[in-house]
């Protein structure tokens, strides 16, 4: 017998339970076993994605190699007013540091940390170093300054103090062209050694020069391919399509093969008559040099790059009516008005999508660079690599990622509020 | 293709003159591919026209050269492994992220899919630091577990765009017939997910076979890939055998493409929006 309910108003579920109540509960089991659908691949790209991201770019502050090797220093140097050179106490804690620095084959981290602020200073700590166990008694000051001239310089102590601190802003600053000054303030580094900037507008400038060419290119084409009959459209589209599928490896590798010297591209020029030409008005002087350069490297990237900015601008064009070009046409529009006044602004929504998918996935380009371009045609990402294999500099590479990040997630945040980042278009 | 009869003579050049660029993008877009495949029949190793006679030496080395053949097996491999994990763990977060008021959906969808936004130099710098903390640099298991963070967002997107047109309450009505969650996933769901579950499954394998950057970092150098065999290849020597290598490549991607046009055709058929 089902239990007489209360005759109070209230909606109730077949046990009784209030309606509100059991939907309630019944929401939440839905919701829990939502989340524990999502959560094996959310654990995972924490765990194997997010995590690791946090920690490369932590090491863009963190820094502890000084602070670690030389604590004794680092505490005296806590009440040295950084005007004059530092006071005896400091000199005897730094003999005491070298000793078991030296003892722990520590000295060569020390120096290469200090080399980055002091160009030249790494090969004097490592000296310095293994004389350090001929001092065994006071006065120190006038030992160490015997032993290497740098240690008589208030500038050394200050950049000893500056790097003291587990964390420093030296690597983010200094890849941005800047630097701290004793007194702490924030300078730009003298233009001879500003060279990190000159990377980043490389990087914007290419990246640029990419987004408009293909853009310049795409759009006929993206229009072509949206009002061409179906059967038409859909062999032009196989043309898009193949080289979009094709690996971004081998298309490089098709380009290199193209424009190695004397290569296919070489040859076309030449049977073109493009060379002549250009010999002939100066700009060259004998055959070209295509491999290794800005040229091959700007050419490789539209070609990859030209199917992203060219689908989202097809897709927009796919929605649009031909029935305004026609009522503008009819309205007395010629054709060259109706279209930079009806068609085009109608199309604006697929351009800034596919230009800036093209934008930002051109900042992060690196293979292409690499094998293509010359030593002067590297990109940040190109930096990024060479910091960790050639220079095993953790700071640099993380400190430069650090950047490239920002950008990226900026210039996403921007296309998400645009178009919608689930609703990207794959193939 | 003939000029309306209605168009002015300025209508009809820019009529022809569209039509000749775009062909010449079109060229430019596909020729590059399309010289080099003839390039990997040549009897020598330079590269450009005329060749000089044909010969299939540079698929043998391809083929039967351990270096290449065991490429392209640890390719195979990888990204097997990487497409079984990714489609599995890609499909179950799409099915809960779909299900009505999932909390914080905006945020944990921007987490899933940030593999795909990081310029892949950082996520390659990042996971070699942190694996080689774990000894998983150098070992097939590391390259696999770093493919599958790259390759699940695509799977995530596929199939969150397939879910979207799928009508939720056939899921009651199966489980109303009386059918289990997992009969009703298998029976019910799948068959009509299925398509947008390949399509991810086969962007998951493109993205691990043709990723370069982070095997750079995390394969042992014995035991390469084939693009890192092609990159390193092209650093160190170049030869000819990479033309083979290109033409195989190309080959399976328009392998790839044939099969995704297949699947859109079916679903296209399925949902009645296409011409039979």
């Amino acid at each position: 017998m089902a239990q007489a309910l209360p005759n109070d108003g209230v909606m109730r579920a077949a046990d009784g339970t209030p309606l509100k109540v059991a939907l309630a509960r019944a929401g939440r089991a839905e919701r829990l076993k939502a989340v524990a659908l999502v959560l094996p691949l959310f654990a995972f790209i924490i765990f194997s994605f997010v995590v690791p991201i946090f920690i490369m770019l932590y090491n863009s502050v963190y820094d502890p190699d000084v602070a670690e090797n030389m604590p004794r220093t680092v505490l005296a140097l806590k009440t040295w007013d950084g005007k004059d050179l530092p006071p005896e106490e400091v000199f005897a804690a730094f003999v005491a540091d070298m000793k078991t620095a030296q003892q722990n084959k520590q000295t060569a981290l020390i120096g290469k940390r200090l080399n980055y602020e002091m160009s030249g200073i790494r090969s004097k700590v490592v000296a310095t170093g293994r004389k350090i166990g001929s001092i065994e008694a006071a006065p120190y000051r006038d030992q160490v300054i015997a032993i290497d001239k740098v240690w008589g310089q208030p500038e050394t102590w200050a950049t000893i103090k500056r790097s003291s601190s587990d964390y420093t802003p030296f690597y983010i600053l200094s890849m941005l062209d800047l630097r701290q000054t004793p007194d702490g303030s924030i300078e730009a580094v003298p233009a001879d050694r500003a060279i990190y900037r000159s990377i980043l507008a490389r990087t914007l400038g290419i990246s640029l020069l990419v987004t408009l060419l293909t853009l310049v290119l795409g759009y006929p084409v993206a229009y072509l391919l949206a009002t061409s009959p179906q059967r038409t459209a859909s062999i032009l589209m196989i043309f898009v399509l193949l080289p979009f599928w094709t690996s971004l490896l081998v298309r490089t590798t098709a380009w290199m093969v193209l424009m190695t010297d004397g290569g296919v591209f070489a040859g076309l020029l030449h049977f073109t008559g493009i060379t002549w030409f250009l010999n002939l008005t100066g700009v060259l002087n004998g055959e070209p040099q295509l491999f290794k350069t800005r040229f091959a490297t700007v050419v490789a990237m539209t070609h990859i790059q030209l199917p992203f900015t060219l689908l989202p601008i097809y897709s927009v064009m796919k929605t649009i009516s031909p029935t305004y070009m026609r009522a503008a046409k009819s309205l007395g529009g010629t054709p060259f008005y109706s279209f930079l006044r009806v068609y085009m602004p109608q199309t604006l929504p697929g351009v800034a999508a596919g230009c800036l998918l093209t934008f930002i996935l051109c900042l992060g380009y690196y293979i292409t660079p690499a094998i293509v371009g010359g030593p002067t045609d590297q990109m940040i990402s190109g930096f990024i690599e060479r910091a960790i294999n050639s220079e095993n500099n953790w700071g640099k590479a993380s400190a430069l990622g650090v950047i490239l990040l920002t950008a990226t997630l900026i210039l996403y945040y921007v296309y998400n509020k645009l178009v919608g980042i689930d609703r990207m278009k794959l193939g | 293709m003939a000029v309306p009869a209605y168009y002015t003579r300025g209508e009809t050049v820019i009529y022809y003159a569209v039509r000749v660029f775009v062909a010449l993008v079109l060229l430019f877009l596909i020729a590059p591919i399309l010289a080099v495949m003839p390039l990997s029949f040549n009897s020598e190793s330079f590269f450009t026209y005329p060749m000089p006679g044909l010969s299939l030496k540079w698929y043998d080395d391809f083929f039967f050269n351990p270096r290449w053949s065991g490429s392209v097996k640890m390719s195979f491999l990888v990204a097997i492994a990487t497409t079984i994990l990714a489609t599995a763990l890609g499909t179950l977060a799409a099915l809960g992220l779909a299900r009505a008021n999932f909390p914080a959906k905006a945020t944990v969808m921007a987490i899933l899919i940030s593999p795909m936004i990081v310029p892949v130099i950082i996520s390659a710098v990042g996971m070699f630091k942190f694996y080689a903390s774990l000894d998983l640099v150098g070992t097939r298991l590391g390259i696999i577990l770093a493919h599958t963070a790259l390759a699940t967002p695509f799977v995530v997107i596929t199939v969150t765009a397939t879910l979207a047109s799928f009508d939720r309450t056939l899921m009651r009505a199966g489980a109303s017939c009386g059918a289990a969650p997992h009969t009703v996933f298998f029976k019910v769901v799948m068959p009509l997910i299925l398509p947008g579950m390949i399509s991810g499954a086969l962007f998951a394998f493109v993205t691990s076979f043709d990723e370069v950057v982070v095997v750079l970092f995390l394969a042992s150098p014995e035991d390469r890939t084939l693009p890192l065999q092609m990159f390193s290849g092209i650093r160190e020597m170049i030869s000819p055998t990479i033309t083979a290598a290109a033409t195989v490549l190309v080959l399976i991607s328009t392998a790839m493409l044939v099969a995704l046009e297949l699947l859109r055709r079916r679903s296209e058929r399925l949902r009645g929006v296409a011409p039979g």
